[in-house]
């Protein structure tokens, strides 16, 4: 509007102004920037912002008016329960990793070996726990193990073992978080390694069976060296989202028995939330960074690597 | 039988031993792998079970892997009850807009990021990719204090809000999304698009006529990945919302059917089922897309 009105009176120099507008609005950059603006916004208000504000909230008294510099972490490091957070968190999270990379490991080659007609099937039904939400079927689980009527224990008592107090006991409820943690995620991996067995070349596997390789010699020196990426890269991907994991432990135990099964993030949940004290919450979520920043690296590492490949 | 092929075929022998070698790991795969279906899918089935049970047969003390009087007493009640419905809705609502809002982000800012570039635009790429690795779990504090004080601002109040889900859901699928974008868009060949360009096209234009059409296949498989995690999203409506009518589906469930300490188990494994279906149904339908966007996240790049 304003453009065409000076138009009209100032012909001329309206035109030089205007053309010049339009020449740095037709750029190519430009309308680039333009098209990643939303982009950008989105990941500057909702996520770059929100992590640096959380470093300043870690920062502050509980009712968020005093500056206390360190005041959060000192704290935390004097109670027991941090320390237990921590054991489990790193415990929970490596453990479970390593179960779901063999067992997806496992299955990958099992539903390889199949013939191409049938993969498609299995490779179908073994996904399932990976498309219900994680916190449908964790209620899935809390039934099944239920103190009073959990049918583990049922099937347990007809070969005459007593009922196992499945999230009662400190030690069961953490196998059991670990349990259905696997269960979830192990479809994942499997998916993964499907996909880069299939990559393999079939001719390394014939060179080798004439050169007599066993079947270990085979996935000891084609199969592994041949996926090693994407092994490297899932690990790395699962390891971010177990250490980060909340929907599990919240519905399983919400952290008991006595917080013994607390994550970072479900403990975080209890005092930054439910307890009300939003900067020692903020406080203890920021120490999922550090293993965060690791991962990130090592994958960044990868994906560069592989950007120079190409 | 099988040692008597093996002593009298002296020239054949070898083929025969691998052929019958294959035949075993054949039948042994299967073995295994009924074992790990059996692991994979007895929760579910579980759930469907239970979901068929009357509350009395539940605390009854029979075969809990069978149903004697199979009912859906489960289902009609709750498909009957206003509350239920309410909360399908609103995460049909939220699912919806934000499938939506994070499609019309993440295609235009791959296809700026993989086809033309600007000043630091690789640098945005990569930290696209790390913002997908930021989870929800170290967010959900600061976005907690951030609302509350936008609320002390402007009087605007997002919490306890289901339409405050929208604005935060994409910051878990934009990433991702523009990601596997970005994959797929690189695939196209120049050509294509230089044509366009040289031909008079626009770059919106190129962008709708050729990549969009082209790349379909990685389209279909973001908008499958984006309806699924913000219909799974559970730590974010837990924190922001706590009325009951504002719930969404799976925060819903949980705190409404559990009351106190009375679980009524028929019911809420029958909601934790139907709360599946809609990814279980579209993931029976299009499991390529599903498994293509999966693997092309961690795959390409």
């Amino acid at each position: 509007m304003v453009d065409a009105a000076q138009s009209m009176t100032q012909p001329i120099r309206a035109r030089t102004t205007r053309s010049g507008l339009r020449k740095f609005l037709e750029r190519k950059s430009t309308i680039a920037f333009f098209m990643a603006l939303p982009l950008m916004l989105l990941i500057a208000i909702m996520v770059i912002y929100p992590a640096f504000y959380s470093l300043h909230l870690a920062t502050l008294n509980k009712s968020m008016q005093r500056f206390v510099g360190f005041g959060n972490f000192t704290f935390l490091f004097k109670r027991e329960t941090f320390w237990m957070v921590v054991q489990q968190s790193c415990f929970f999270a490596i453990t479970a990793v390593i179960f779901k990379a063999l067992i997806g490991f496992v299955v990958a080659h099992l539903v390889h070996n199949l013939p191409d007609k049938g993969q498609r099937k299995w490779r179908g039904m073994l996904l399932v726990p990976w498309v219900i939400p994680p916190a449908m079927s964790t209620l899935a689980w809390l039934w099944l193990f239920d103190p009073s009527y959990s049918a583990f224990n049922w099937i347990l008592a007809q070969v005459g073992i007593g009922p196992i107090p499945w999230t009662g006991d400190a030690s069961w409820a953490r196998f059991s978080v670990i349990l259905v943690n696997i269960w979830a995620g192990a479809p994942f991996f499997l998916i993964m390694y499907l996909a880069a067995l299939k990559s393999v070349p079939e001719q390394l596997y014939e060179a080798a069976a004439i050169d007599g390789a066993n079947w270990w010699q085979r996935i000891w020196y084609i199969t592994l060296p041949m996926m090693r990426n994407i092994i490297a890269i899932t690990t790395l991907f699962s390891l971010i989202v177990t250490f980060a994991n909340f929907d599990i432990v919240r519905i399983l135990t919400a952290g008991g028995p006595l917080d013994k099964t607390h994550l970072f993030a479900t403990w975080a949940f209890r005092i930054g939330i439910e307890g009300n004290d939003i900067p020692l919450g903020a406080s203890i979520s920021l120490f999922m960074v550090p293993i965060l920043a690791i991962a990130a690296v090592f994958i960044l590492r990868d994906i560069n690597k592989r950007g120079n490949e190409a | 039988m099988t040692t008597v092929t093996l002593d009298k075929a002296g020239p054949s022998r070898k083929i025969g031993s691998m052929s019958r070698d294959r035949k075993w790991a054949m039948r042994w795969s299967y073995v295994f792998l009924t074992l790990f279906a059996v692991f994979f899918l007895f929760p579910p089935i579980y759930m469907f079970i239970t979901s068929l049970k009357t509350s009395a047969e539940i605390s009854a003390a029979t075969n809990p892997w069978w149903v004697y009087n199979p009912t859906l007493s489960n289902y009609i009640e709750l498909l009957t009850s206003n509350q239920f419905l309410t909360f399908f809705k609103n995460s049909a609502l939220v699912s919806i807009f934000v499938v939506t809002l994070t499609m019309l982000i993440s295609i235009p800012a791959a296809f700026a990021l993989a086809r033309m570039r600007f000043w630091g635009s690789t640098t945005l790429a990569t930290g696209v990719f790390l913002t997908y690795l930021i989870p929800d779990t170290l967010l959900f504090i600061p976005l907690f204090k951030m609302f509350a004080t936008f609320a002390q601002w402007t009087g605007i109040e997002l919490i306890n809000h289901w339409w405050v889900l929208i604005f935060v859901y994409p910051t878990l699928t934009v990433p991702f999304c523009t990601w596997i974008m970005i994959g797929y868009f690189a695939s196209i060949p120049k050509e294509l698009d230089e044509a366009a360009i040289v031909d008079g096209a626009s770059w919106l234009q190129t962008l709708l006529r050729i990549f969009v059409p082209v790349a379909l296949p990685g389209i279909i498989a973001a908008t499958i990945f984006a309806f699924t995690v913000s219909w799974a999203q559970f730590l974010y409506p837990l924190a922001f919302t706590s009325s009951v009518d504002q719930q969404v589906l799976p925060t819903g469930i949980i705190t409404t059917l559990i009351k106190g300490d009375v679980f009524n188990w028929g019911q809420i494994m029958t909601g934790a089922l139907l709360g599946a279906a809609p990814p279980l149904i579209i993931y029976a339908f299009l499991m390529d897309y599903y498994i293509s966007g999966l693997t092309a996240g961690a795959t390409k790049g």
